[in-house]
């Protein structure tokens, strides 16, 4: 719960600060706020806190929280002068994030639809704005009312989904949704079955995996970059850690059920996802389409539920998200010093910018699952959980889409090293350098050294 | 022991390491990094006894969660790769002097790098790190042929890279699969050795390895990323591809593939040897056709290979032992022939071979290198490559004799094509492009002595290596056999 509180009391004195106009403290207010809210979690481990049956911080959401709170001081530190051009009023940027950052760990730690509920709605309203934060880009205003109006439509789906649950058992609680499960396996009340798909699509919407990914390539490139990076890791994440904590605990014993459309909608994903990334001109547009197919490899966990999908989820997400941080704060980068980011914007980068280069070569080989870096254990780990019961072909699937990946993730690394360009030099701040190495170090130290992660749920 | 291994598999990623931060005297440090591992090695074979046992075993807990292992060890038939791979680098890295590379630091950090990648493939005792160092070889020979490489290297890599990570990635399905039905829930080869496999598994678990060896080494129809990528790549990646990398395929196949599913190598061994053939009788044909004598090179390699892959299915000794010096002596044999057009190319600007002739009368210590080299690449008898070819001949006669018809036109073809090619380049009248040839000198002169001492030695005096891995491969086909009648 102190994380929580320690969230919003920082949101809320940055908000006060930039009243002040001492734009000067906000980051580093925000950011020492969220290093102790990351202590306060680091503290909590194993102590398992129940707080009125609303929620839980058992392992499963401090781990989550961990790293969606790690994953925004990284976003964090790449705001330096980003938001400053767009506006005088920095601070209620900083304030929507961390607002964002509140409802995303009621979303981990949940024990109680409702709280469900609250806390996806705190995050989206904070994105909606997010999103169309540039009040005269055309793009992003068109970003924040798709986003707004495909975000509302999956609210209804979630809601009437919870509804049909309600109805079917009674109750809110996730323990008493279980217990009723078990109780009546035979003879659950028909309500209950929609209800399941209702939410499914609900979150499906929500983590952007197909059929219900239409959003996501506009709001990504419409928003600004810095926004897309929270929304594609951290924000991402956290959906499927709501997923996960719904679908493989509560809902488990009705899997026989759910399985069958889930694994229609990881083939969905993962097909839709690499080959429309396949065709992309553009960077960003690039990445929100493979971040539909990596949606897809993360629903693995759910398609066969093991001892372990918790944890293979935590893994996959924590190499996705440093990957990610790298490719966008190399996009900002590029794109305030040449403007576009389409590939040839990339041309020729591996020569003046060798760390800048570098680094997005590892996040890209990592995000394709190259051994030694940390893309390839989560990837690893989600092929390994499905063929464990034997869907040999939905692995083989995967595999082709992977290759498909490859090639995709290859076109920035042949932009930057084997194609001549005009030979910028990018102004690489050192906040930028901190965590491009930073993020460089994890993903290869979880590559290689993978194990201290592995069972950490 | 153990440190030895340990020490010649880091040697070279501290080397690279190194090198990355050396400017232009990188081409001296990676030298001598590879010479020492070179003297490594020596000291490796030296203590090792040629008996079938894993010597120099390093086994220390990795991933264990997963129940991974850094397992590796060396073997008779590890140790002939091992040599191969550490005897062939630094001739590479000194054949390489001559080019003035862009960022040379960087280029030749790549090569150790991928020689770590090439030493943990042939060492690994453990599937996942075997995996691991298959990809890690591949990753620093993309960059290699990307960076350095030709005009259409761009697109050509891209090929090179799809195919051979498509064959990684359905190996890695095989390992998994194997990695599940192992009841100890490991990687361990031996464990893996010790599954009981129904023959429709095994048939399953055979093509997902195959493909992958076969797209590397390569086999028809695997192949046609290959030309391509020789062509473009820079020398020293063309070398390295052609000498070392595409022993990988042939080791994968002796080392994984025969003893973990024999009986799906009896079902489709048959399979592998037709492509094999067809794949020796289709590349020769075509090596005939070629313009460009780096393309006829990287023909006539594909039907070498083809030939040591047939030889290999046969399942017998003298197939194996064949295979096994084959490998070293196709390695030198090709580097050395990819040296001299090389040398031709960075002179005269062309391997186009209707433009050249008469080069050795303007170079005749080149010509005779060359010819020396081709002597041993149409399998003389005296040189390295007679022992190999005439082995996998015997071996597989012993197969089947019209597949022995079929895979004997390599060496008639072979001596077709290579004097031709000879004949073509250094023989006849001079033209303006060749009447001023410079003869070799220098590092050009020290790297085509040892090719050429290579061949004659390993011709002359085989009996050292094939030695080496006898008792290995003897065991290794024991172990396949019994594991074959126990399956029936």
């Amino acid at each position: 719960m102190n994380i929580i509180i320690t969230i919003v009391v920082t949101a809320l004195a940055v908000l006060y600060a930039g009243l002040f106009k001492a734009k000067k403290a906000l980051l580093p207010l925000t950011l020492v706020g969220l290093l102790i809210s990351l202590a306060f979690a680091v503290t909590a481990w194993n102590s398992n806190t129940v707080y009125y049956g609303m929620m839980e911080m058992d392992n499963f959401a401090i781990a989550f929280s961990s790293l969606t709170i790690l994953g925004t001081i990284f976003i964090f530190l790449l705001t330096q002068n980003y938001f400053a051009k767009d506006s005088e009023n920095v601070a209620e940027y900083y304030t929507l994030i961390l607002f964002a950052l509140a409802g995303i760990v009621i979303m981990v730690s949940y024990t109680n639809m409702s709280m469900l509920f609250i806390g996806i709605e705190i995050m989206s309203v904070a994105l909606y704005i997010l999103a169309g934060i540039r009040k005269n880009n055309f793009a992003s205003n068109e970003a924040s009312l798709k986003y707004f109006l495909m975000g509302a439509f999956s609210t209804g789906f979630l809601l009437f989904g919870i509804t049909l649950v309600y109805g079917a058992t009674g109750s809110f609680s996730l323990h008493a949704i279980n217990q009723y499960l078990i109780g009546n396996y035979q003879a659950v009340s028909p309500l209950f079955y929609p209800g399941v798909i209702l939410i499914m699509v609900g979150l499906c919407f929500k983590i952007g995996a197909a059929p219900f990914h239409f959003w996501t390539p506009d709001v990504y490139e419409g928003a600004p970059s810095l926004i897309t990076a929270f929304m594609s890791t951290v924000v991402k994440t956290a959906g499927f850690a709501a997923f996960l904590r719904l679908f493989a605990g509560t809902f488990a014993p009705l899997h026989d059920f759910w399985m069958p459309p889930l694994m229609a909608i990881v083939c969905i994903t993962l097909f839709i996802g690499n080959v429309t990334a396949l065709f992309q001109k553009n960077f960003k547009r690039m990445l929100a389409y493979s971040s539909i197919s990596h949606a897809g490899y993360l629903l693995f966990s759910l398609v066969t539920l093991t001892a372990n999908s918790a944890n293979n989820v935590m893994v996959y997400a924590a190499a996705y998200t440093f990957a990610s941080i790298i490719a966008f704060a190399v996009l900002i980068l590029v794109k305030q010093k040449t403007g576009h980011d389409n590939f040839e914007s990339f041309n020729g980068l591996g020569k003046r910018n060798p760390l800048v280069a570098l680094a997005l070569t590892i996040a890209m080989l990592s995000l394709a699952g190259i051994p030694l870096t940390a893309g390839f254990i989560g990837k690893y780990l989600m092929f390994l959980n499905v063929m464990n019961e034997y869907q040999i072909y939905l692995v083989a699937f995967a595999i082709l889409n992977a290759l498909v990946g490859f090639y995709y993730y290859l076109r920035v690394i042949v932009a930057m090293y084997f194609k001549e360009g005009a030979e910028v030099v990018l102004e690489t701040p050192v906040q930028y350098k901190v965590v491009l190495i930073l993020s460089v170090i994890i993903t290869i130290f979880l590559g290689v050294y993978p194990t201290i992660i592995l069972n950490l749920i | 022991m153990e440190q030895l291994l340990i020490l010649l598999i880091f040697l070279p990623v501290v080397g690279a390491l190194v090198t990355a931060f050396t400017g232009n005297a990188a081409k001296h440090v990676a030298l001598v990094f590879a010479v020492a591992s070179l003297a490594l090695t020596a000291v490796v074979a030296g203590q090792f006894i040629p008996d079938a046992s894993t010597q120099f075993v390093v086994n220390l807990p990795w991933i264990q969660d997963l129940g991974i292992h850094f397992h590796a060890g060396i073997d008779g038939i590890s140790l002939i790769t091992v040599l191969l791979t550490n005897v062939l680098v630094p001739i590479i890295i000194l054949a390489s002097y001559q080019h003035n590379y862009k960022s040379p630091a960087g280029f030749f950090a790549l090569i150790l790098f991928m020689q770590a990648g090439l030493l943990v493939v042939f060492t690994a005792m453990d599937a996942f790190l075997f995996y691991i160092g298959w990809e890690a070889a591949l990753i620093p020979i993309y960059f290699i042929c990307a960076i350095w490489g030709g005009k259409d290297r761009i697109k050509v890599n891209m090929k090179f890279f799809v195919y051979t990570i498509a064959g990684s990635l359905f190996m890695l399905l095989g390992i998994i699969y194997l990695y599940l039905q192992n009841p100890a829930h490991n990687f361990d080869i031996q464990a893996f050795y010790q599954l009981h496999l129904d023959p429709v598994q095994q048939g399953w678990i055979f093509w997902s390895f195959f493909i992958a060896f076969a797209i590397k080494m390569p086999i028809f129809p695997f192949h046609t990323w290959q030309p391509d990528t020789y062509t473009e790549a820079p020398a020293a990646g063309t070398m390295l591809l052609s000498g070392i990398m595409l022993k990988m395929g042939i080791y994968g196949v002796i080392r994984w593939l025969l003893p973990i599913v024999p009986a799906g190598v009896e079902e489709w061994g048959n399979t592998a040897i037709i492509l094999s053939i067809i794949g020796i009788v289709y590349a020769s044909l075509i090596a005939f056709r070629q313009k460009d004598a780096k393309r006829l090179i990287a023909y006539s390699s594909i039907a070498h290979v083809g030939l040591i892959s047939a030889g290999i299915f046969a399942l017998n000794t003298q197939g194996m032992q064949g295979a096994m010096i084959q490998m070293l002596s196709h390695g030198v044999n090709v580097i050395g022939l990819f040296f001299v057009l090389d040398i031709i190319f960075s002179r005269v600007k062309t391997n186009t071979i209707a433009e050249l002739g008469g080069i050795a009368k303007s170079a005749p210590k080149l010509a005779i290198a060359f010819l020396i080299i081709v002597l041993g690449t149409v399998a003389l008898p005296g040189t390295n490559g007679f022992i190999g070819e005439f082995l996998l001949l015997i071996g597989i006669y012993q197969y089947n004799i019209w597949a022995v018809v079929f895979a004997g036109l390599t060496v008639i073809f072979g001596a077709v094509y290579m004097f031709r090619l000879y004949q073509n380049i250094m023989l006849g009248k001079t033209n303006e492009l060749t009447l001023g040839f410079a003869d070799i000198k220098g590092t050009e002169q020290i790297v085509l002595v040892i090719i050429c001492a290579l061949i004659i030695v390993l011709g002359v005096y085989p009996k050292p290596i094939l030695h080496l891995s006898e008792a290995s491969v003897q065991q290794l086909l024991e172990q396949v056999n019994q594991k074959l009648t126990s399956v029936k």
